[in-house]
C-alpha cells in the first residue's frame, strides 16, 4: 500500500510540474499547450542522448526554428527596421541557438558531468519553446481559444514527428541525478525520487515568488487578465507569451530529465504524460496552482493504484477520472457570458 | 439552397466508378474520403456552427464499428439490421457523454473530449469481447440479396449515398427553426435564451447528431474493411477529423467533404512521396501535417471552402418570404390586468457591491417607462434581473401576476417579455431575416427531425413571414438579406428591436435603443415606439439621450448607485433636485 502511494506521489509530483506549466501558459496566452508532452520527451531524450555521447537532433531543430523566428521578426518589423531591433532579434534568434549548437557538438562525445548535460538539455528545449511561441502562436495570439488549441495540436503533431526523426523509435533511459538512497521505516527513497520532490517543491515556490514579487511576474498576470489593458499600460504581450513558453518548456524538460532515469521514454511517451498533467490542470480549473498540484498527486496515486489492481484498465481509469470532475464543474458552472469570436 | 450543383455533384460521383480505366486505388481513396467526410460533417455542425469543439469524434466511429462488428460476428445478425443498432449505440453514448460535457464552457469541452476520447480508446483495446488490441475480423460485407459489396467499387455507392443524404439532411436542418437556434449557440447563450431557445438541449442535439454521423461512418468502415481494431478510433484520429473540418471550412457542410478530400489525398501523397525525398524515416507526414495545420490557421483560418466559394461566380438567390402568412397572435391579457411588470424590492449584490439596491417600480399596460441614471446606476443589471439572466439576491419580480424569485429567461420570453441588448448580440454571419426569425422561435413548433425531412415548411414560412413583417415595420426592408455583421451599429440595434417584436411581446425592454442612431432615425424610432404603445404594448427602456426620453416616456424612474431616487412624469423629473444632483453633482 505505502509503496504504491509513494510511487503515486513521485509520478504525481511530475504531473504537478506539468500541470503548473499548463496553467501558466493557458493563463497568460490562452493556449492549451498540447506540445507540453513533447517538451518532456525532448528534454528527457536530449539528456539521454547527451549522456550516451550522441549529438541530439533537437539542437539543430532549435537553430532551424531560430532562423524561421528571425525571418518572422524581420517581416513583422519591416516598417521600422532599426539596427538595434534587428541586432536584438539576431542575437536571440540566431546567435543563441547557434552557440548552443556549437556547445553541444563540442561537448557531445566528451562525456561532460551530469550537471552540464542537464543544463545543455534545458537550454536546447528552452530555445525551442521560445521559438515555438514566436513562430506558431504569436501571429495568431489574438484569435479564439479554439484556433489556438488546434494550432497547438498541429505543433504537437509536428514536434512528435521530429522526435521520431531525432531519437528513433527505440526508447531510452538516462543516468540518475543522484544515486544516494534513504530508508525511512518500510520505505526506501531513492535519490532520484527525492530529487523529484525537491525540484517540484522548489518550482512551486519559485513560481509563487515570481508571480507575486517580480515585475515580470506581475506583467504576466496582467496579460492573463486582460491583453488589451496590459498593452495599454506598456506591457509587451508578445514578451509575456514568450516568457510563459520559455518557463513551460523548461519545466517540461526538467520533468523529462527527472523521469527518464526511472522509466524508459519513447519519442511519443510525452503526449500521455502531458495529458495526465492536463487532467490535473483541468481539475484545478486551469487557474489554480495549489489545486493543480494537489490534483496531480491524486492523479499519480490513482494511476499507481490502478496499475497495481487493474493494470489493463489503468489508462481508462486515469482518463475517466476527469468525467466526475467535469460533472462537478458543469454543475457549478457560472452563468457568465463569454464573448466569443 | 441551390439544387443544381448538388445534383450535378451526385451525378458526377455516381459516374466515377464507370469511367473506363479508373484505377481501383482511386476508388479506395474516394471511399476513405466519404468515410472521413461523414465524420467531418458532424464536426462542421458541432464545432463550426455550434461552437462546440470535439476531439473525440473518432470514439463515436468506434461505437458504430464495434456495435456492428460484435452483432454480426458473435450473433450473426444481418449488417442492415445492425445499422440502427450502431446509430443507436453512438447516439446513446453521445447522450451520456454529452450530458456531462456540453454544459462546459469554452475550452473545458475540447479538453474533456480529448480525455474521454483517450479513455474510450483504451477501453476498446482492453475489452475481451471487442478482441482487445487485435479487434474483430471477418465482419460480413454489406449485401443486397445475393449481391455482396465486397470490393471498394461497390461499397463506394453505399458510402457516397450516405454522404449525400447526410449532407442534404444537415443542410435542411441548418436552414430551419432548430438550425437557427444551433447557429446562434456560437455567439453565447444569453441572446438565444432570451428568445426561448433551450440552449443546453440545442447543444446536446448537435452533439448527438454529430455522434450519429460518426457512428454511421464507423458502421460503413467496419463493413468496408471487414474488420475493426482500436487504432482508427484513437485520439490521433479524433484530432485528424477536426483537422479535416478546419481545412475544409468548419462552418460549411460541403467544407467537411472538401476537407476530407484534401486531407485524404494529401496524406496519401505525403506517405508515398516523402520517404523518397527525405529518405526512409517514418512518420514524416505527421511533421508536414502539423506544420501545414499551423500555417493554414495563420493564413486562412476559415478554411478552403469559403475561399473557393468567394472565387466562384455562384450567386445565392434568396427567396422572399410570403408576408401574407400570419402567425397566431398572443392572447392579450384581460383588461382587468393593469400591471404588466411589478418589481418588489429587487436586490442584486456582486460580492460586496450592491448593484441594485431594493428597487421597486412597476410598468402598466400601454405605457412607456424610461429607466435613467448615470453610468453604473444599475440599469442594465435591473434589465438582467427582469429577464432572468441574473438571479436576484433578494426581492421578487412579477410578470403579469406571476411572481418569480428567479425566472428562467425562456419563461420570461414565453410570458411575452422580450428585450434588446446594450451590447448588440446578433449572429453576424446570419442574414437580418434569419436573425430576426430567432425572435419568433417560441411561436414555431417544428423540431429537428421534421426540419431534416423538410416537413416544417409551412411552419417555417409563417415564421419567416413574421420576421419579414417586423423588419419592414422597423424600416430595414432593404437590408433583409444582408449579413447582420455588415450593418452599422445603429442599424444592428434596430434589427434587435425587430427580433424582439417577433416575440409578439406585451412588454418590450430596450437597452439604449437610440445609441448610435442619427437624429432622423431617433425620431423614426420614437414614432415607432409610440405606435406600438398605442397598439397595446408597453415599453421599458434604458436611454441616455435625455431629449429622446423626455419626449417619449410617460413615466421615468431614476436610479443612482443602484438605488431609486425618483419616479414621475418627465416634467416632474426635470425639476427634481435629487435627479439634478445625481447628474450634475451637489454644487449644481
Amino acid at each position: 500500500m505505502l509503496f504504491l502511494l509513494q510511487d503515486g506521489i513521485t509520478n504525481g509530483a511530475i504531473y504537478a510540474l506539468l500541470g503548473l506549466a499548463l496553467v501558466l501558459v493557458f493563463a497568460v496566452t490562452r493556449v492549451i499547450l498540447i506540445p507540453q508532452g513533447e517538451f518532456v520527451t525532448y528534454g528527457a531524450l536530449t539528456y539521454a542522448s547527451l549522456s550516451a555521447g550522441q549529438m541530439p537532433g533537437t539542437a539543430r531543430l532549435a537553430v532551424a526554428m531560430g532562423i524561421v523566428a528571425f525571418c518572422l521578426d524581420l517581416f513583422a518589423g519591416r516598417r521600422s527596421l532599426h539596427l538595434a531591433r534587428v541586432g536584438r532579434a539576431f542575437a536571440v534568434n540566431i546567435i543563441l541557438p547557434v552557440v548552443i549548437l556549437a556547445l553541444t557538438s563540442w561537448l557531445a562525445g566528451r562525456h561532460p558531468p551530469v550537471a552540464v548535460n542537464i543544463a545543455l538539455s534545458l537550454l536546447i528545449v528552452a530555445a525551442i519553446g521560445l521559438f515555438l511561441y514566436r513562430i506558431a502562436f504569436q501571429p495568431i495570439a489574438h484569435t479564439s481559444v479554439l484556433v489556438l488549441l488546434i494550432a497547438s495540436v498541429g505543433c504537437h503533431l509536428a514536434m512528435q514527428g521530429f522526435g521520431l526523426v531525432f531519437f528513433g523509435a527505440e526508447g531510452q533511459r538516462g543516468p540518475t541525478i543522484a544515486d544516494a538512497a534513504l530508508t525511512v521505516g518500510p520505505l526506501r527513497f531513492t535519490g532520484q525520487s527525492l530529487a523529484v520532490y525537491a525540484i517540484t517543491i522548489a518550482f512551486i515556490i519559485a513560481l509563487w515568488l515570481f508571480f507575486g514579487l517580480t515585475m515580470y511576474g506581475k506583467a504576466l498576470r496582467a496579460t492573463a487578465v486582460n491583453r488589451l489593458g496590459a498593452r495599454l499600460v506598456g506591457i509587451r504581450t508578445s514578451l509575456s507569451g514568450q516568457i510563459a513558453f520559455l518557463l513551460a518548456s523548461v519545466i517540461g524538460a526538467i520533468s523529462g530529465i527527472l523521469i527518464v532515469p526511472i522509466t524508459t521514454l519513447y519519442y511519443d511517451t510525452g503526449f500521455l504524460i502531458g495529458l495526465k498533467g492536463f487532467i490535473a490542470a483541468i481539475i484545478g480549473g486551469l487557474v489554480s496552482y495549489p489545486l493543480t498540484a494537489v490534483a496531480a498527486l491524486l492523479v499519480g496515486s490513482v494511476e499507481a493504484f490502478s496499475s497495481f489492481y487493474a493494470s489493463n484498465f489503468k489508462e481508462v481509469i486515469v482518463f475517466t477520472l476527469i468525467l466526475p470532475v467535469l460533472v462537478l464543474r458543469s454543475l457549478a458552472a457560472p452563468a457568465v457570458e463569454e464573448e466569443k469570436d | 439552397m441551390q439544387r443544381l450543383p448538388i445534383i450535378v455533384f451526385a451525378l458526377v460521383m455516381a459516374a466515377i466508378p464507370f469511367i473506363p480505366g479508373m484505377p481501383p486505388f482511386w476508388i479506395v481513396l474516394l471511399d476513405n474520403i466519404g468515410l472521413s467526410a461523414l465524420v467531418a460533417m458532424g464536426l462542421v455542425l458541432l464545432t463550426g456552427v455550434g461552437g462546440l469543439t470535439s476531439f473525440g469524434q473518432a470514439a463515436f466511429c468506434g461505437f458504430g464499428a464495434y456495435t456492428t462488428a460484435v452483432l454480426t460476428t458473435a450473433y450473426g445478425l444481418s449488417p442492415w439490421l445492425t445499422l440502427p443498432a450502431s446509430l443507436l449505440v453512438s447516439g446513446v453514448a453521445a447522450v451520456l457523454l454529452g450530458l456531462v460535457t456540453v454544459r462546459l464552457s469554452g475550452h473545458y469541452l475540447p479538453l474533456g473530449t480529448i480525455a474521454w476520447g483517450l479513455g474510450l480508446f483504451y477501453l476498446f483495446s482492453k475489452l475481451e469481447f471487442l478482441g482487445r488490441n487485435d479487434g474483430i475480423s471477418a465482419i460480413p460485407p454489406l449485401s443486397i440479396g445475393s449481391f455482396k459489396m465486397i470490393d471498394p467499387g461497390t461499397i463506394y455507392f453505399a458510402i457516397w449515398i450516405a454522404v449525400l443524404l447526410s449532407a442534404l439532411l444537415t443542410m435542411n436542418l441548418l436552414d430551419s427553426r432548430t438550425g437557427r437556434a444551433i447557429r446562434a449557440l456560437r455567439r453565447g447563450h444569453i441572446a438565444a435564451e432570451a428568445f426561448g431557445v433551450q440552449t443546453p438541449r440545442a447543444k446536446l442535439l448537435v452533439f448527438i447528431y454529430a455522434a450519429v454521423l460518426a457512428g454511421l461512418s464507423g458502421w460503413l468502415y467496419a463493413h468496408f474493411q471487414r474488420a475493426a481494431n482500436p487504432t482508427p478510433f484513437g485520439a490521433q484520429a479524433g484530432i485528424e477529423y477536426l483537422f479535416v473540418a478546419v481545412v475544409g471550412g468548419a462552418g460549411y457542410v460541403w467544407g467537411g467533404v472538401l476537407g476530407a478530400a484534401i486531407v485524404v489525398i494529401l496524406k496519401e501523397i505525403l506517405q508515398s512521396y516523402l520517404p523518397y525525398v527525405f529518405g526512409g524515416q517514418g512518420q514524416l507526414e505527421t511533421i508536414v501535417f502539423g506544420i501545414l495545420l499551423v500555417l493554414l490557421l495563420q493564413l486562412a483560418p476559415t478554411g478552403v471552402w469559403p475561399w473557393l466559394m468567394a472565387r466562384l461566380p455562384l450567386k445565392l438567390n434568396r427567396k422572399r418570404p410570403d408576408t401574407s402568412l400570419v402567425l397566431p397572435a398572443r392572447p392579450k391579457p384581460p383588461t382587468s390586468v393593469n400591471v404588466l411588470l411589478q418589481i418588489d424590492n429587487a436586490r442584486k449584490q456582486f460580492g460586496g457591491v450592491v448593484a441594485v439596491n431594493d428597487v421597486s417600480f412597476d410598468v402598466q399596460a400601454r405605457e412607456i417607462v424610461a429607466l435613467i441614471g448615470p453610468n453604473g446606476a444599475g440599469k442594465s443589471t435591473t434589465f438582467n434581473l427582469i429577464t432572468g439572466v441574473l438571479r436576484p439576491t433578494g426581492g421578487s419580480i412579477s410578470i403579469l401576476g406571476n411572481k418569480f424569485n428567479h425566472a428562467r429567461p425562456q419563461q420570461v420570453a414565453k410570458l411575452g417579455v422580450s428585450r434588446t441588448f446594450q451590447h448588440v448580440k446578433l449572429v453576424p454571419d446570419m442574414t437580418v431575416l434569419e436573425n430576426v426569425a430567432i425572435g419568433a422561435h417560441l411561436r414555431g413548433r417544428a423540431g429537428a427531425l421534421s426540419s431534416m425531412f423538410r416537413l416544417d415548411r409551412a411552419d417555417e414560412a409563417r415564421l419567416l413571414a413574421e420576421a419579414a413583417r417586423q423588419i419592414e415595420r422597423v424600416g430595414l426592408a432593404d437590408q433583409i438579406d444582408a449579413l447582420a455583421g455588415s450593418l452599422s451599429l445603429g442599424q444592428q440595434r434596430i434589427v434587435e428591436i425587430a427580433r424582439a417584436l417577433c416575440v409578439d411581446p406585451m412588454l418590450l425592454l430596450l437597452d439604449e435603443p437610440a445609441a448610435g442612431l442619427r437624429h432622423m432615425e431617433k425620431q423614426q424610432l420614437a414614432s415607432l415606439l409610440r405606435q406600438l404603445r398605442d397598439g397595446g404594448m408597453s415599453v421599458l427602456l434604458v436611454e441616455h439621450d435625455m431629449g429622446f426620453v423626455m419626449d417619449l416616456a410617460d413615466r421615468i424612474v431614476v436610479l443612482d448607485f443602484g438605488t431609486k431616487i425618483a419616479e414621475g412624469t418627465p416634467e416632474a423629473i426635470k425639476t427634481n433636485p435629487e435627479v439634478i444632483k445625481a447628474y450634475l453633482g451637489a454644487a449644481a
